[in-house]
């Protein structure tokens, strides 16, 4: 049984995720069977594309209650891009897009994801700092403070409003400081793309991987 | 604050990185996965493969070339050259690429830009414009530009403009665009062109064709109005390091990411 499990939400960039995650010694399997999922001890949650389609997909696969069961065991969980919007409440997404009332999510953080406000090129494409709103081992090693974080490789129109501050791990500046990161016990959410973002990106899911070590033993 | 990007771009043919000016002369420059690690350690913020590969059977060598690249290169890789169909696309996110540079087929094709987006998202679709100075807009009056497709052979008889805002619609999350004026002179990007475009659209464009010297590649993202670079010669040539072009824009007060070890 492998320790640590990509969900497979058929995204672009799931095969980028499970190469950069090898790089960093971890051992990953890429899955879409709920039973390996539950019995993961760490799961990465990928997502690009619409929130529609990959809150549909989830369903359709049957995911919501491993994925959900997986968070409340407090294992180590780290939704990437869509992956960590998908962790909130609703997002605003669908109804701009497919005119569908509401856009559900797996309501594991509450908060929205809005569109970014019109003026601002969109997508906000490209590298940006992350400035970590306090000290914590997945930004170990990680600027922070003083020269405003390290940058990571963005691209989204969409950015997460976490209702409570405490949920707010890290955040970044496009026309407005944006939470560009998120905690939840070990549930972390990162809008920035950690395995298309050099050697900072390498090092966050080293820290992950580091994060799964110390639960396990 | 979003960090101007440096872009370098590889010609691949048959797997093989080439050298030329213009589609002439072309030499060959060595192993693409190589050269890609490279210029990922000298602090590249994204690679771009333009595969020139002249026959469709040959086009695996591309597959092969990201797929190893991936395995390696951390930073976003965006390929380009012969896509026309969201099957290669597919293929080619997959073997590990981010993006996927649409040109030719999508004039022919526009639908494929948003047969693209749809499927895998436009972050994923990057429209490529070549475009030349109408003779009207050199001999003096207001400047335009004409699209081209077939790497600058084919005028497709579409202004720039409205080809950019029909990209942007169609749901291309970026514009690269090149001046065929200006590519291979090392004379400097094409600013018009470039500020024309970006007033027009509101998704980022990436300048190309011109660099020469630094002051290109300020321009380019100052009066140009761009958010990325894409260089080739002056970097294939070693006329200048990424770390030098990264530190020069910064004394100029321009954001770049810090080139890390």
């Amino acid at each position: 049984m492998s320790s640590l499990v990509i969900i497979d939400s058929e995204c672009a960039n799931l095969s980028s995720i499970y190469k950069a995650a090898r790089f960093v010694n971890l051992d990953p399997v890429i899955s879409d069977n709920p039973k390996i999922i539950s019995a993961a001890e760490a799961v990465i949650f990928p997502g690009v594309g619409s929130f529609a389609h990959a809150a549909s997909l989830i369903s359709r696969k049957k995911l919501t209650s491993s994925l959900l069961e997986t968070i409340t065991a407090g294992k180590p969980f780290l939704g990437i891009c869509l992956g960590m919007q998908l962790l909130f409440s609703r997002s605003e997404e669908t109804i701009l897009s497919s005119g569908i009332e509401t856009a559900e999510g797996l309501k594991a953080i509450s908060g929205e994801v809005k569109r970014f406000p019109e003026g601002l090129p969109i997508p906000h494409v490209g590298w940006n700092k992350v400035d970590p709103a306090f000290g914590h081992p997945l930004f170990k090693g990680l600027d922070s403070g003083v020269n405003g974080g390290s940058y990571f490789y963005f691209t989204h129109s969409y950015y997460v409003q976490p209702e409570k501050n405490e949920n707010i791990l890290g955040r970044t500046e496009y026309g407005f400081p944006f939470t560009s990161a998120v905690i939840k016990k070990n549930l972390f959410g990162v809008q920035f793309h950690p395995e298309k973002s050099g050697p900072a990106g390498l090092r966050l899911l080293s820290n992950f991987g580091k994060i799964i070590a110390d639960i396990k033993y | 604050m979003l960090a101007k990007r440096i872009i370098p771009c590889l010609d691949v043919r048959d797997g093989r990185v080439v050298k030329g000016t213009r589609f002439i002369n072309l030499r060959d420059a060595g192993n693409p996965v190589e050269r890609a690690d490279f210029y990922n350690r000298e602090g590249a913020d994204e690679i771009v493969f333009l595969d020139i590969t002249a026959s469709v059977e040959k086009r695996r060598a591309i597959v092969d070339v990201v797929e190893k690249t991936a395995e390696v290169v951390f930073i976003p890789l965006t390929v380009g050259g012969g896509i026309d169909s969201v099957d290669f696309m597919q293929e080619l996110l997959n073997s590990g690429a981010d993006k996927v540079s649409l040109n030719t087929a999508a004039l022919k094709d526009p639908g494929l830009i948003q047969a693209g987006a749809e499927r895998f998202g436009s972050q994923c679709i990057v429209a490529a414009i070549d475009a030349r100075r109408t003779e009207h807009s050199s001999t003096g009056g207001s400047h335009s530009w004409e699209v081209y497709s077939h790497g600058g052979r084919t005028p497709a008889g579409r202004d720039v403009v409205e080809w950019a805002k029909e990209v942007e619609k169609l749901g291309a999350g970026e514009i690269l665009l090149t001046s065929m004026d200006a590519d291979g002179t090392l004379d400097g990007y094409d600013t018009a062109l470039l500020a024309v475009v970006s007033d027009a659209v509101g998704i980022p464009v990436i300048a190309s064709g011109g660099a020469g010297k630094l002051e290109h590649l300020y321009e380019a993202l100052t009066d140009g109005k761009a958010h990325a670079v894409l260089a080739a010669s002056i970097l294939h040539y070693g006329t200048y390091s990424i770390a030098e072009i990264k530190e020069y824009l910064s004394q100029k007060g321009l954001p770049v990411r810090p080139v890390q070890n």
